[in-house]
């Protein structure tokens, strides 16, 4: 019989494909969203994928990556000291202004290595070598940088990127391209700017305190953990093994701003308009055919004979709709991905979510048939 | 010959307070294998709630129901369902086919109900679809069909499991004269067999020819039963 339910689905052509095309939509929205909302939630991580530094030691209050509390100078050498840690390089991380050589003005993010180790360099060079970096006013850029400092090759003709050799203004210094390096997408969306850590303050506005973070690493044998929790019994300051970090950065994002919500928000209209458009036609579909069902109930088919057909019917429905939803979203990633932004992370648990969330809703409105069916009197198909 | 249904002293009610209608009085009724008979009566008299709730698809307040020997009385509604499945096979007025399906798929339903396998359903049904003289039609969807082919089909998807109790409600109210008479023909011969009771209810004076017994309803009781000669003047006086 269940083949007879497949047929009787899809020879009603019009309600099939209303049914499919709200389920596509509702399993777009949900699956779109929530990849671009951990591609987004991937970017407030970002810093520390490119820096790749295991512990980092920061001031007391800092919650998440993207934050900084200024150190003392001092702190590194008191870092250093502490037991179970290998070394402890400093890094300066600010937001700088640039020019580009068309004179417009972008931010960027700086990022000042320690000299001696370029500890938390970036980890894939496109173009040039990392240590030039050493060279006065010398910088790596990103992409992102060398795309957005671009400069136009004759007045009136496209910019194009800068590449090793170019030159560019930091806050009205000269900074030289001496490399060209591949970085995730940092959470502000600013390009990565990478020089010593001397130089870097040297770009950067005079401050009183100028150390941004300590990147820090435990020695061989000791754990990550143990390491930080020395840190910061024996100097006070904060240290982060990059789990924690991630954790502590993360739970800063749903906590301080509105961004879950929004895309919560989001996801459980997708969910909401999938109920309604798949409950609303597909009832409608059981009550055009409830006619049908009477008699096939007057011939002896059973409550749980009609209702295993409906439920094999909503959920047929629900996963063609569910396939393409996930094809259109994955073609969504494959074209942004070119671009970079939105941010983009479909994740296995996601996709799996999305299913769960199509077969509820596919089970409700199946639900609504199958209480009509239950209720139904085969006596019906007697009436006139 | 051993009846195949008796309905004794049955009552059913629709509706309550001000609202309640009786719509089968204290009703008495049997039919018996190998005869075909006919309900008749004006309309809203109980002609299809008697035979709903012979049928077992329509539960009633009072009075005792037997089945081709089983008393559904006794049997809880998933074991009627069971009996309506392998015992019962019906006609109904408005042929009640799935237009989505072609005529083989409808006339395999209560084979394929019944756990057959698919192919020899369909290898049944094509061939009872043969018989009736719908050869070379059996992927056709109903609605490319006729009324009186749509009824065809109809009569095939009762016969195919082989039933030994054939309903129909006003199976040639909806066709035309001579057409309602190729089915009565058809109705007429399968309630030749000893083992086959047809019961079919009708307001139509053209089918009471083919009865070998008829009830008489009006206003929720049984007004009368004809057979023989009695049955020849009812039918002479109707004409």
């Amino acid at each position: 019989m269940f083949h007879l339910a497949l047929r009787m689905l899809l020879g009603d052509r019009a309600k099939y494909l209303m049914l499919v095309g709200g389920l596509t939509f509702s399993a777009l929205l949900m699956t779109q969203q929530n990849a671009v909302f951990q591609g987004l939630l991937s970017w407030t991580t970002s810093h520390m994928r490119n820096m790749r530094a295991p512990i980092w030691v920061v001031e007391g209050r800092v919650q998440q990556v993207n934050e900084t509390k200024a150190l003392r100078d001092t702190d590194v050498n008191r870092v250093r000291s502490v037991t179970g840690v290998d070394f402890a390089m400093p890094l300066f991380q600010g937001v700088l202004k640039a020019r580009a050589t068309d004179g417009s003005e972008k931010l960027i993010q700086m990022i000042g290595l320690h000299a001696g180790t370029l500890f938390g360099r970036p980890a894939r060079m496109l173009s040039g070598n990392i240590e030039q970096l050493r060279v006065a006013n010398a910088v790596v850029i990103d992409e992102l940088a060398a795309e957005r400092l671009g400069r136009a090759p004759a007045p009136g003709q496209a910019p194009r990127p800068l590449a090793v050799g170019d030159v560019f203004e930091i806050n009205d210094r000269e900074a030289r391209v001496v490399g060209l390096c591949r970085t995730e997408r940092h959470f502000f969306g600013y390009p990565y700017v990478f020089s010593t850590y001397d130089q870097a303050l040297q770009f950067a506005p005079r401050q009183r305190k100028m150390l941004s973070m300590i990147l820090a690493s435990p020695r061989p044998g000791v754990p990550a953990e143990v390491a930080a929790a020395h840190i910061e019994a024996e100097t006070g300051l904060k240290a982060y093994t990059v789990p924690e970090f991630e954790r502590s950065t993360l739970d800063w994002i749903w906590k301080n701003t509105g961004i879950p919500a929004s895309f919560m928000t989001t996801i459980l209209l997708g969910f909401i308009v999938g109920v309604a458009i798949a409950g609303q036609t597909f009832y409608s579909f059981v009550l055009e055919n409830l006619r049908n069902l009477g008699a096939l109930k007057a011939m002896g088919a059973s409550n749980g004979l009609l209702s295993a057909m409906l439920l094999l019917q909503a959920f047929t429905v629900g996963l063609v709709g569910y396939g393409i939803g996930l094809g259109l979203t994955a073609l969504f990633g494959l074209a942004v991905s070119q671009g970079g932004q939105p941010p983009f992370l479909l994740q296995p648990a996601a996709v799996l979510r999305t299913l769960v969330a199509i077969l509820i809703i596919c089970f409700l409105a199946a639900l609504l048939g199958i209480r009509k069916v239950a209720k139904l009197e085969p006596a019906i198909v007697f009436r006139g | 010959m051993p009846d195949a249904i008796q309905l004794s002293h049955v009552s059913k009610a629709f509706g309550s307070g001000d609202a309640r209608t009786l719509a089968l009085k204290d009703a008495t009724f049997s039919a018996a294998l190998g005869e075909l008979h006919l309900v008749v009566g004006p309309s809203g008299c109980g002609k299809t709630t008697l035979l709903s709730v012979a049928a077992g698809t329509l539960a009633w307040d009072e009075g005792d129901v037997t089945v081709l020997g089983t008393r559904l009385n006794d049997l809880p509604q998933p074991k009627v369902t069971a009996f309506r499945r392998r015992h019962i096979g019906f006609i109904f007025q408005q042929f009640n086919l799935i237009p989505t399906l072609d005529l083989v798929e409808n006339v395999s339903v209560p084979l394929l109900l019944n756990g057959r396998p698919r192919r020899e359903a369909e290898e049944r049904s094509a061939a009872l679809l043969q018989r009736l003289g719908l050869g070379g039609r059996e992927r056709k969807r109903p609605t490319q069909l006729s009324g009186g082919q749509q009824q065809r089909v109809a009569i095939a998807r009762a016969l195919v499991h082989e039933p030994p109790l054939l309903i129909a409600d006003e199976p040639t109210s909806a066709l035309d004269r001579e057409t309602g008479h190729q089915i009565m023909e058809i109705l007429s011969t399968a309630a030749r067999s000893p083992n086959r009771c047809v019961v079919i209810v009708t307001h139509d004076p053209r089918t009471y020819a083919y009865a070998d017994r008829l009830t008489e309803m009006e206003d929720g009781r049984i007004a009368g039963v004809h057979q023989g000669q009695v049955l020849q003047n009812f039918i002479a006086s109707h004409h």
